[in-house]
C-alpha cells in the first residue's frame, strides 16, 4: 500500500529509498521481522504537553518520520517546529547520532507542514527534545537497524562483523568493502514502521549528541538570508490589514467607503464584526487601514480593569477571586489535612501573591500569507496558509471551519517566526489572512502592526495565589495550603474557528471551558515533603456566549488569555518559592537548609547544592524590619528552586539584586542557574536557552504588566520613542508594555548537571519559573520588604518600602 | 484623506548602482521600500515607531530606522544637506555587510558566539553596532568597548534628530533574552573591526 503522502514526497522511485514510518504495515519490509509498533496513548489531556512518548496525535496525520535516499541523503520529517529555541539543530544531533553520519553530514529537516509531516500536537511546553526526540530517535535507531540488514546480505557477512561511522558500513575498524547508505538502499523501496524496540546507542558511545553543535539555522539569520513567514511573498500576493473592534465587545456599526483615487486600489472587506482592508502595495494597506472610518457598538465592558494603580490592582484581584465569575474549584494536590493541619499548628502564615496579565510580545509581529482559491487543486487543497503557528493541524481545522472549507483541503505551512514564546497572535493573524483572501481571491499577506499584538494577541492570564503555612513547636512544618485563581492557560485554535480572532468576529463559539481546560495548575504544587498539603484552582470565567441561530455573541469578561511561556508555572513557582522563604523566615531557618530538608530527591538536591557551592551560599540573619534608608543601593541575594511540572528538569537559581533606595529601581546583577535535565544533547543551546530564560522571565519579574480599561488593552507600544519630528512618523504614545533592555541585564552563570544516562527533558521553560521568587527573595534580604506582586517596578518597590517604613 | 503623491527616487543599495524606484506614496517609509521592491530579509518589521530597532539600515552613512525614514523625510533632509533630489539614496543593509564566504567582522562573530535564539533582532543589533563601532574606530578609539559600554549603547544609543537636533534614547530590544551573548559577539567584533 503506497501512501499518496509518501508519492507526493517523490521518495518511493526508481532511485530506491528506505523510509521509516509511523502507520507502515510493517510486512512490506519482509526481510525484517519489526515488531509491531506498540504505542503508548497520547495525552490528550493538556494540548500542551501532547506528543510526548512514542504515539503521535493522530496516526493517519502523517506517516513517515525520516527517509534515506539513494543518495544517502537523510530527510526528517517533524511535527514540532523550530520557534527559535534550537531545537532544530537539537534533533538533527540525535538523528544523526542513532544513523552513525559524520559529525558535519547535512540532515535536512522538514518541519511543519500538514501535507507532508507527523501531527506531533503543539510545540510547547519544553516537550519537544523529551517526546519528539524520543520518536526521532526511535526512527533512526529503527532504520539503523534496517541498513544493518542489508549491509550484510550486500556485503556478505554476518551483522556483528559490520561497523559503521560517517555515513558507511563495512568490514571491522577499516570498514572494508564499505557501502554507503545511499548504494544500499539503491533502487530498493523499504518502508518500515518505528519498531519502538530496535536497540539504540550507548549514551557513553556518543559522538554527536552531548557536542555544541552550532545552530544550523543561524548563519540565514546573520547575513539576511533566513526567510521567516514575515518574508514569505507569492506571485500577484495582496496586503492586508485588519481594523480590530473599537471594544473587547464591540460590534460593527458601519463603515463609511473609501476615497477614490488612492494608491495601491484599497479595498475594503466586512463579514460579521470583521474588518480589513487589502491593496496592492503593503504601505497603502497600511494608510487605508489607519484612516478608515469604522463605526462601533462599544458593547459591554470587560469586568476589571488594570491601570497600573494600586486601587485597579486590588479591584482586579477581587474580582479575579469573586464566586461569581468562577466556574469551578478543583483539589490538585492533597496530602493529609490542610485544615487540621493548619488549626494545630504553633505558629501560622498567610499571603496573596499576585501576577498581572503579560504578553508574549514577539519582536516581530503576528504575520501569515494565506492563498484561498474558488475551487480545490488536483491535490484537494483550496487553502494554503503559511503561518508561524505551533501546531499546524489545530490550526488546519480551525481555519477550514472558519473558510467553510473541509479539513482536507487547507493546507497548513510552518514558517518560523519571531520567537513566541506560547500561543500569541500567530493562528489569528493566519485567520485574519485567509478570510481576506477568500473575499478578494487572491493571496493576501497580513502583517499585524505593533498595536495589533500589543492588544489583540492573547495574553498570559493574571494569577491571584493565597498561601496559607503552619509549623510546629520545633519549627517544622505542619500544614501547606495554596488556592490560585486564574483564567485558562490554553485557547490555542484546537480545530475551532471560534478559539481564532476572527472567527469570534464572524460569530463562531469558542472552545467551552472547563476546568481540565485551564492548565493553570503548573508546578502549584511543590516537591517539598510537606504533610497536611493541600492545592486547589478556582477557574475564573473568561467569557459568556449567547447564541442565536448559526451565530454566537461572544461576551468577554476578562482579557482573553492562553498559554505564555511556562503557563501557571511562573506565577505558581513566585508564589511557591517566595511563601517557602516566608516559612524559612518564621522558622529561623536559612533559605537553603529549609528546602534542603524538605527534598529527598538526590538530583534536586544536586541542583541545590551545585547552585549553592557556585554562590558560596552562606546562611545570613533575616531581616525583621524593612532596611532604614541609605546612600547607597542595598544589596540582597535569594534562592529559588523547582522541578518544571514536579516532574522533569530540576533547576536552583540565586540571584543577587541592588536596590536604590532613592528610586526603587531593582537591580538583578548576577544569577546563577545549575540545571539537570537530564541528557544533554547540546550544552551550548542549552546554556543559551537557559540565558534566555533568565532575561525573559527578569523581565517579566521587573517590567510587565498588561494595561487595560473597560475596551481593551491600552498598553500598545513598547516604550521609547523619538517623538516631534518629522523624521517619524506621528503617533500619540499611550501606556507602553516595556521589556528589559540591555543595561538591566544581570550576568548569568550557568552549572549543568549532565545525566548521560537518563532521559532528556526539554529546557525551554524551567528556568523561567525560578526567577521571581529568586528576585523576591533577594529583595527580601536587601530591604526587609516582602513584595507579594509583579511587576516590581521603581513605583511599587518604593511605595511597599516607605509603607513598610510608616512614611 | 490627501491624495498619495507617486515619486521616483534613486536608490545605490550596499555599493550597487543606483537603481530608480517609483513609489506611489511619497509618505512610504524606506523600509517597506527595502522590502517589497528590492527583496530584502535583513530590515525587519518590528514596530513601526523606530522604538525597537529591528528595521536598521545605515542610511547616507547614519545608523537610521528604515520604517521612520519616509521618502518625504529622506528627501527634505537631502534637500538639508544641499543634495540634489536626483543623487542617489545611500543605503546599506544587513546584506551589504558580508556572505557567508567573506563575513563582517560582526556576521562572524555572531556566528562564534551563537548569538541570537530566534534571531529576528539580529538585524538590529548587527547594525546598530556595526554603526557604533565604525563611529569610535572612525574617531580613533580602538579599545574593545566594555560589557557596560555595549549595554549602554544598546540600551540608550541616541538618536539625534537630522532636522532638530534633539536627542532621544533609542533602545534596542531583544525578547528572547539573547542579550548576553549579543553583548559578546558585538565586544569580539570590535577586535576584528579595530
Amino acid at each position: 500500500m503506497l501512501d499518496k503522502k509518501i508519492n507526493r514526497r517523490g521518495f518511493l522511485t526508481k532511485s530506491g529509498a528506505l523510509v521509516v514510518g509511523f502507520s507502515f504495515v510493517p510486512a512490506v519490509a519482509s526481510f525484517l521481522t519489526p515488531a509491531a509498533p506498540a504505542l503508548a496513548g497520547a495525552d490528550t489531556n493538556s494540548p500542551d504537553q501532547a506528543g510526548s512518548g512514542l504515539a503521535i496525535d493522530d496516526p493517519a496525520s502523517g506517516d513517515a518520520w525520516l527517509a534515506i535516499d539513494a543518495s544517502g541523503g537523510v530527510t526528517v520529517y517533524c511535527g514540532k517546529v523550530e520557534l527559535g529555541t534550537g531545537v532544530q539543530t537539537a534533533l538533527s544531533q540525535i538523528v544523526a547520532e542513532e544513523l552513525y553520519l559524520s559529525f558535519g553530514q547535512i540532515v535536512t529537516f522538514i518541519q511543519g507542514d500538514t501535507s507532508v509531516t507527523p501531527n506531533q500536537g503543539y510545540t510547547a511546553g519544553s516537550q519537544t527534545i523529551q517526546g519528539a526526540g524520543v520518536q526521532l530517535r526511535q526512527a533512526a535507531a529503527t532504520a539503523f537497524q534496517a541498513l544493518l540488514q542489508l549491509a550484510s546480505q550486500q556485503i556478505g557477512v554476518a551483522v556483528p562483523a559490520l561497523r559503521a561511522q560517517d555515513g558507511k558500513i563495512g568490514i571491522g575498524h577499516n570498514l572494508n568493502r564499505a557501502l554507503t547508505y545511499g548504494q544500499m538502499v539503491s533502487r530498493q523501496q523499504i518502508q518500515l514502521a518505528l519498531d519502538p524496540n530496535a536497540p539504540v546507542k550507548n549514551p557513553t558511545d556518543y559522538t554527536i549528541v552531548g557536542q555544541p553543535v552550532p545552530r544550523v539555522d543561524l548563519p540565514g539569520k546573520v547575513f539576511g538570508q533566513f526567510s521567516y513567514v514575515q518574508d514569505v511573498v507569492l506571485p500577484g500576493m495582496l496586503h492586508g490589514r485588519v481594523v480590530r473592534p473599537a471594544g473587547r465587545n464591540a460590534t460593527l456599526v458601519g463603515v463609511s467607503p473609501l476615497s477614490s483615487g488612492l494608491a495601491g486600489s484599497p479595498q475594503i472587506v466586512k463579514k460579521g464584526n470583521f474588518v480589513g482592508v487589502v491593496a496592492t502595495d503593503e504601505w497603502a494597506a497600511i494608510q487605508a487601514a489607519s484612516q478608515l472610518n469604522v463605526t462601533w457598538n462599544p458593547g459591554a465592558p470587560l469586568a476589571a480593569t488594570d491601570d497600573g494603580t494600586a486601587t485597579a490592582r486590588a479591584s482586579l484581584m477581587q474580582a479575579l477571586q469573586n464566586p461569581a465569575n468562577t466556574f469551578n474549584t478543583s483539589k490538585l494536590f492533597s496530602t493529609g489535612d490542610a485544615a487540621s493541619g493548619l488549626a494545630g499548628a504553633k505558629k501560622t502564615l498567610q499571603a496573596t501573591y499576585f501576577t498581572p496579565y503579560q504578553m508574549h510580545a514577539p519582536i516581530g509581529p503576528s504575520c501569515a500569507v494565506a492563498d484561498v482559491r474558488s475551487s480545490p487543486d488536483s491535490n484537494g487543497i483550496q487553502a494554503t496558509i503559511w503561518s508561524g503557528t505551533q501546531g499546524i493541524y489545530q490550526l488546519q481545522g480551525a481555519i477550514a471551519q472558519l473558510l467553510g472549507l473541509p479539513t482536507s483541503a487547507v493546507h497548513v505551512i510552518y514558517v518560523e517566526a519571531s520567537g513566541c514564546y506560547g500561543h500569541n497572535g500567530a493562528d489569528d493573524a493566519a485567520a485574519d489572512a485567509a478570510l481576506l483572501s477568500q473575499a478578494v481571491g487572491a493571496p493576501v499577506r497580513v502583517q499585524w502592526m505593533r498595536p495589533d499584538e500589543h492588544a489583540w494577541e492573547p495574553l498570559g492570564p493574571a494569577m491571584v495565589h493565597a498561601l496559607q503555612g503552619g509549623l510546629d513547636s520545633h519549627g517544622n512544618v505542619a500544614a501547606w495550603e495554596h488556592s490560585l485563581w486564574t483564567q485558562t492557560h490554553s485557547t490555542r485554535p484546537g480545530g475551532r474557528a471560534g478559539n481564532l480572532l476572527a472567527g469570534q468576529e464572524l460569530g463562531f463559539a469558542p472552545q467551552t471551558e472547563s476546568p481540565t481546560g485551564l492548565l493553570g495548575g503548573r508546578n502549584s504544587g511543590v516537591n517539598y515533603a510537606f504533610p497536611n498539603y493541600l492545592v486547589t484552582a478556582s477557574s475564573v470565567r473568561s467569557f459568556t456566549t449567547a447564541t442565536s441561530g448559526s451565530t454566537t455573541q461572544t461576551t468577554n469578561l476578562f482579557p482573553r488569555t492562553t498559554a505564555l511561556r511556562t503557563l501557571g508555572g511562573f506565577s505558581n513557582t513566585f508564589a511557591n518559592e517566595s511563601f517557602t522563604d516566608e516559612m524559612a523566615m518564621a522558622a529561623n531557618a536559612d533559605p537553603l537548609a529549609f528546602r534542603q530538608q524538605y527534598l529527598s530527591d538526590p538530583r534536586g538536591l544536586a541542583v541545590l547544592n551545585a547552585v549553592a557551592t557556585a554562590a558560596n551560599w552562606k546562611a545570613m540573619p533575616w531581616p525583621t524590619t524593612a532596611a532604614q534608608a541609605q546612600s547607597t543601593p542595598l544589596f540582597g541575594r535569594g534562592l529559588a528552586y523547582v522541578q518544571y511540572e514536579n516532574n522533569f528538569a530540576y533547576v536552583a537559581t540565586y540571584a543577587e539584586v541592588l536596590v536604590d533606595p532613592t528610586t526603587g529601581v531593582v537591580q538583578v546583577t548576577h544569577v546563577i542557574v545549575a540545571h539537570d535535565c537530564g541528557l544533554i544533547i547540546n550544552p551550548d543551546g542549552l546554556k543559551n536557552q537557559i540565558e534566555g530564560n533568565v532575561v525573559q522571565a527578569t523581565s517579566r519579574t521587573l517590567k510587565e504588566e498588561v494595561l487595560f480599561d473597560a475596551n481593551g488593552v491600552t498598553s500598545t507600544t513598547w516604550a521609547g520613542v523619538p517623538t516631534s519630528n518629522t523624521w517619524s512618523i506621528k503617533y500619540n504614545p499611550g501606556p507602553s508594555y516595556s521589556i528589559l533592555h540591555f543595561t538591566e541585564v544581570p550576568t548569568v552563570q550557568v552549572v549543568l548537571l549532565d545525566q548521560p544516562t537518563q532521559p532528556a527533558l526539554g529546557a525551554g521553560e524551567p528556568t523561567s519559573e525560578t526567577m521571581a521568587a529568586a528576585i523576591g527573595n533577594a529583595i527580601y534580604f536587601a530591604i526587609g520588604v516582602r513584595l507579594r506582586e509583579l511587576p516590581f517596578t521603581p513605583a511599587t518597590v518604593l511605595a511597599a518600602w516607605q509603607a513598610a517604613l510608616g512614611l | 484623506m490627501a491624495s498619495p503623491t507617486p515619486v521616483t527616487v534613486s536608490i545605490a543599495l550596499n555599493g550597487q548602482p543606483p537603481q530608480q524606484v517609483t513609489v506611489p506614496d511619497s509618505s512610504v517609509p524606506l523600509l517597506y521600500v527595502l522590502r517589497n521592491q528590492f527583496g530584502l530579509k535583513g530590515p525587519k518589521f518590528g514596530c513601526g515607531f523606530g522604538q525597537c530597532g529591528a528595521c536598521s539600515v545605515i542610511l547616507f552613512g547614519e545608523i537610521a530606522r528604515s520604517c521612520q525614514a519616509t521618502i518625504d523625510a529622506i528627501q527634505q533632509l537631502m534637500t538639508l544637506y544641499h543634495i540634489p533630489l536626483t543623487a542617489p539614496i545611500s543605503v546599506t543593509t544587513l546584506e551589504g555587510l558580508g556572505t557567508p564566504a567573506s563575513p563582517h567582522p560582526l556576521q562572524q562573530a555572531f556566528l562564534d558566539q551563537q548569538a541570537g535564539q530566534c534571531a529576528y533582532c539580529a538585524n538590529a543589533m548587527i547594525m546598530g553596532a556595526y554603526s557604533w563601532l565604525g563611529g569610535r574606530i572612525a574617531a580613533g578609539n580602538m579599545a574593545v568597548p566594555s560589557v557596560s559600554e555595549v549595554e549602554d549603547f544598546l540600551s540608550n544609543s541616541v538618536y539625534t534628530d537630522p532636522f532638530t537636533g534633539a536627542v532621544t534614547p533609542t533602545p534596542y530590544l531583544c525578547r528572547c533574552g539573547a542579550h548576553v551573548r549579543f553583548v559578546s559577539a558585538i565586544q569580539e567584533a570590535a577586535k576584528g573591526m579595530a
